[in-house]
């Protein structure tokens, strides 16, 4: 409890630390980007008034106050070029769905897969399904995501029969960006699956079940898969940064309408506050993601202390 | 042991006075056991020349780099950014693959091989630089990390802040806030690539810096410089080349996302990320297909040499495995 509470601190001034930074670099961006399309037609006495009014050229810490203090109210400022004077929260509220979909079944089907292919993998080290994974883990970490991308949506769309893009009405069409976005994290699963699976084996408490009598399919069940959740709890905060990076080029290769894709779209259009907006909520994610999977791996696994223990140092 | 020995010392029964004679010194069979020949550095050698497949592929890979530095030195090559034109003075619009141009020529009119070496150097030289410095940068702070115990603290504060946001997220805001280009891409790729090494070799100092060998050497009055980087890191030579290895994919897979969507390199400097963007655009055309394979053909090999050349020899170098 104690850790929790301290980890939740820690996260929670890394979000501040992150969202100051980024607040602070996002004041060093030329002017342009907070007026649109009219800074050409402006004279220089328009435009200070203009970036006054928009409260840009104030001293730094005031703007960083009057920052927290929206957002603070659920307040993510206003879109200045992607659509003009849209609250950004309007923008990115409908497309929270379609990113968490399209992540939330990525990662599903990267665990299940994943775990899967590690298990098959482990049962025979060096047989045919250790050869063939091995193949697998070697392709997808070492060839980029993009290539993948790129080459399974030209042929994945013409063997399905299904539009190239993604379309609204046709529910098929999340195949595709579901595929890519989960063959990365089921070579991640598995290699920690079989690592895991390897090392627990061997364990004495394996060859007790084993001399008492129990079929290898009844200590897998009973006792490996049990303690499984371990390694894929471990593995779950890095598929989850790994989920988010790869969801920038499968949203903008797929036009779906998420928040990857909208943020390659806004960072086209120079739109300060909008890019702001989307990487605050973007790290926001990842720090909420690794400290949930940080308390997931103590609460699953009683023998693993998080606490700093002081006696080593 | 060889037969003399095992003759000279089987007893003969009754000869009892033979048995109580002095043995004498030899030099030479003094140093028969005291001696080993083994040598860090040979045995990695040997190992990784025994698993022949890593030795085929470093050779294919040393090719590929070799001909990629060496090509637009060679005769008869075309210049990667030059539109060329034909004897209407149209330009070579989506030619394909011919004698001529060995891949063909893109929308524009410029030479599709002469663009993937170049692009190809780009990448690699890009990936080279960061993999080297991660792997500089890596040590120095996880040496400081792990063995000074003040630094713990501000190093893991900074770690975790860092490594909290995905990593494309931070390349897309330095390129968004300091204009995409070369440069801001280079920069962006050293802030996020050396972490974790830098927590590798401090959780691996953290280990062994207590252990009695270093605690007899701290107490001789050793150099903390020379503790960590004769003592310590020489247990970490397996994982560190591993982690070199695997940088470089991990960087051309960067530069391609963060080129893809508009944030790396301009359009003026072909990269391997420049290329399969461009062969994106025409990719709906079955006939310029071409432009989207070769550029991923060979970020794919490129790629898949260095992982594979990487794991054999981090295997090959791991104390453990050699006999």
């Amino acid at each position: 409890m104690r850790y929790t509470l301290r980890r939740l601190l820690q996260s929670a001034v890394t979000v501040l630390v992150v969202v100051t930074t980024v607040f602070c670099m996002m004041r060093l961006m030329p002017l342009e980007g907070y007026i649109g399309e009219s800074w050409d037609k402006l004279d220089a006495t328009q435009r200070e008034n203009r970036l006054r009014s928009l409260g840009v050229l104030d001293p730094l810490h005031i703007q960083l106050g009057r920052f927290y203090s929206q957002i603070f109210r659920g307040d993510l400022g206003v879109s200045t070029r992607y659509r003009m004077n849209i609250p950004i929260t309007e923008i990115i509220a409908p497309r929270i769905p379609y990113s968490m979909q399209f992540g939330l079944a990525a990662l599903f089907f990267s665990i299940t897969i994943g775990c899967t292919l590690g298990l098959l993998m482990a049962r025979r080290p060096d047989g045919l399904m250790d050869r063939f994974g091995t193949v697998y883990i070697t392709l997808m970490q070492s060839v980029p995501l993009l290539v993948y991308v790129l080459i399974i949506q030209l042929y994945g769309s013409q063997w399905l029969r299904i539009p190239i893009l993604y379309r609204e009405d046709r529910p098929e069409t999340w195949i595709l960006p579901i595929v890519v976005g989960s063959i990365g994290g089921i070579a991640g699963y598995a290699v920690w699956m079989r690592r895991y699976m390897v090392d627990e084996l061997n364990k004495d408490y394996i060859k007790l079940a084993r001399a008492k009598g129990l079929s290898s399919y009844a200590i897998m069940i009973k006792h490996v898969l049990r303690n499984a959740f371990v390694p894929i709890a471990a593995y779950l905060p890095a598929s989850i940064l790994f989920t988010i990076g790869g969801s920038l080029i499968i949203e903008a290769s797929f036009s779906i309408p998420g928040m990857g894709g909208l943020l390659v779209a806004v960072i086209q259009r120079q739109d300060n506050p909008t890019v702001q907006a989307l990487i605050l909520v973007f790290s926001t994610i990842g720090v909420i993601g690794l400290f949930l999977g940080d308390l997931l791996m103590g609460y699953l696994d009683p023998r693993i202390k998080l606490a700093r223990s002081g006696g080593s140092r | 042991m060889d037969d003399s020995t095992v003759l000279s010392l089987n007893p003969v029964a009754d000869d009892q006075d033979s048995l109580f004679v002095l043995a004498e010194f030899s030099d030479q069979q003094a140093e028969k056991t005291g001696y080993s020949n083994y040598s860090y550095w040979g045995s990695t050698l040997t190992m990784f020349l025994r698993n022949k497949l890593a030795v085929t592929i470093l050779i294919i890979l040393c090719a590929i780099l070799v001909f990629t530095f060496i090509q637009p030195f060679l005769p008869n090559q075309f210049d990667p950014v030059k539109i060329y034109f034909n004897e209407n003075g149209r330009f070579l619009r989506n030619v394909q693959p011919n004698s001529v141009h060995w891949f063909g020529t893109n929308p524009i009119g410029q030479d599709l091989w002469a663009r993937i070496w170049s692009g190809t150097r780009t990448s690699l030289l890009i990936a080279l630089f960061v993999a080297t410095w991660d792997l500089v940068i890596g040590i120095i702070f996880g040496s400081v990390w792990g063995y000074v115990r003040e630094a713990d603290a501000v190093c893991e504060a900074i770690y975790n802040v860092i490594t909290n946001i995905p990593a494309t997220i931070i390349h897309v805001l330095m390129a968004y806030i300091l204009r995409p280009g070369l440069r801001t891409m280079v920069i962006s790729f050293c802030i996020t690539g050396w972490l974790p090494t830098a927590r590798y070799v401090r959780n691996q100092i953290m280990i062994i810096r207590d252990r009695e060998y270093n605690l007899a050497s701290r107490c001789l009055g050793t150099p903390t410089g020379r503790l960590i980087s004769r003592n310590m890191l020489p247990y970490l030579v397996s994982v560190l080349t591993l982690r070199f290895a695997m940088s470089i994919p991990a960087t051309i897979t960067s530069e391609l996302t963060l080129t893809y969507i508009g944030l790396g390199l301009p359009v003026s400097i072909p990269s391997l990320g420049n290329l399969i963007g461009e062969g994106r655009a025409v990719m709906m055309d079955p006939a310029a297909r071409y432009q989207l394979f070769f550029p991923c053909i060979v970020v794919s090999v490129i790629a898949i040499s260095f992982y594979l050349v990487g794991n054999a020899f981090s295997d090959a170098a791991d104390p453990r495995n050699h006999v």
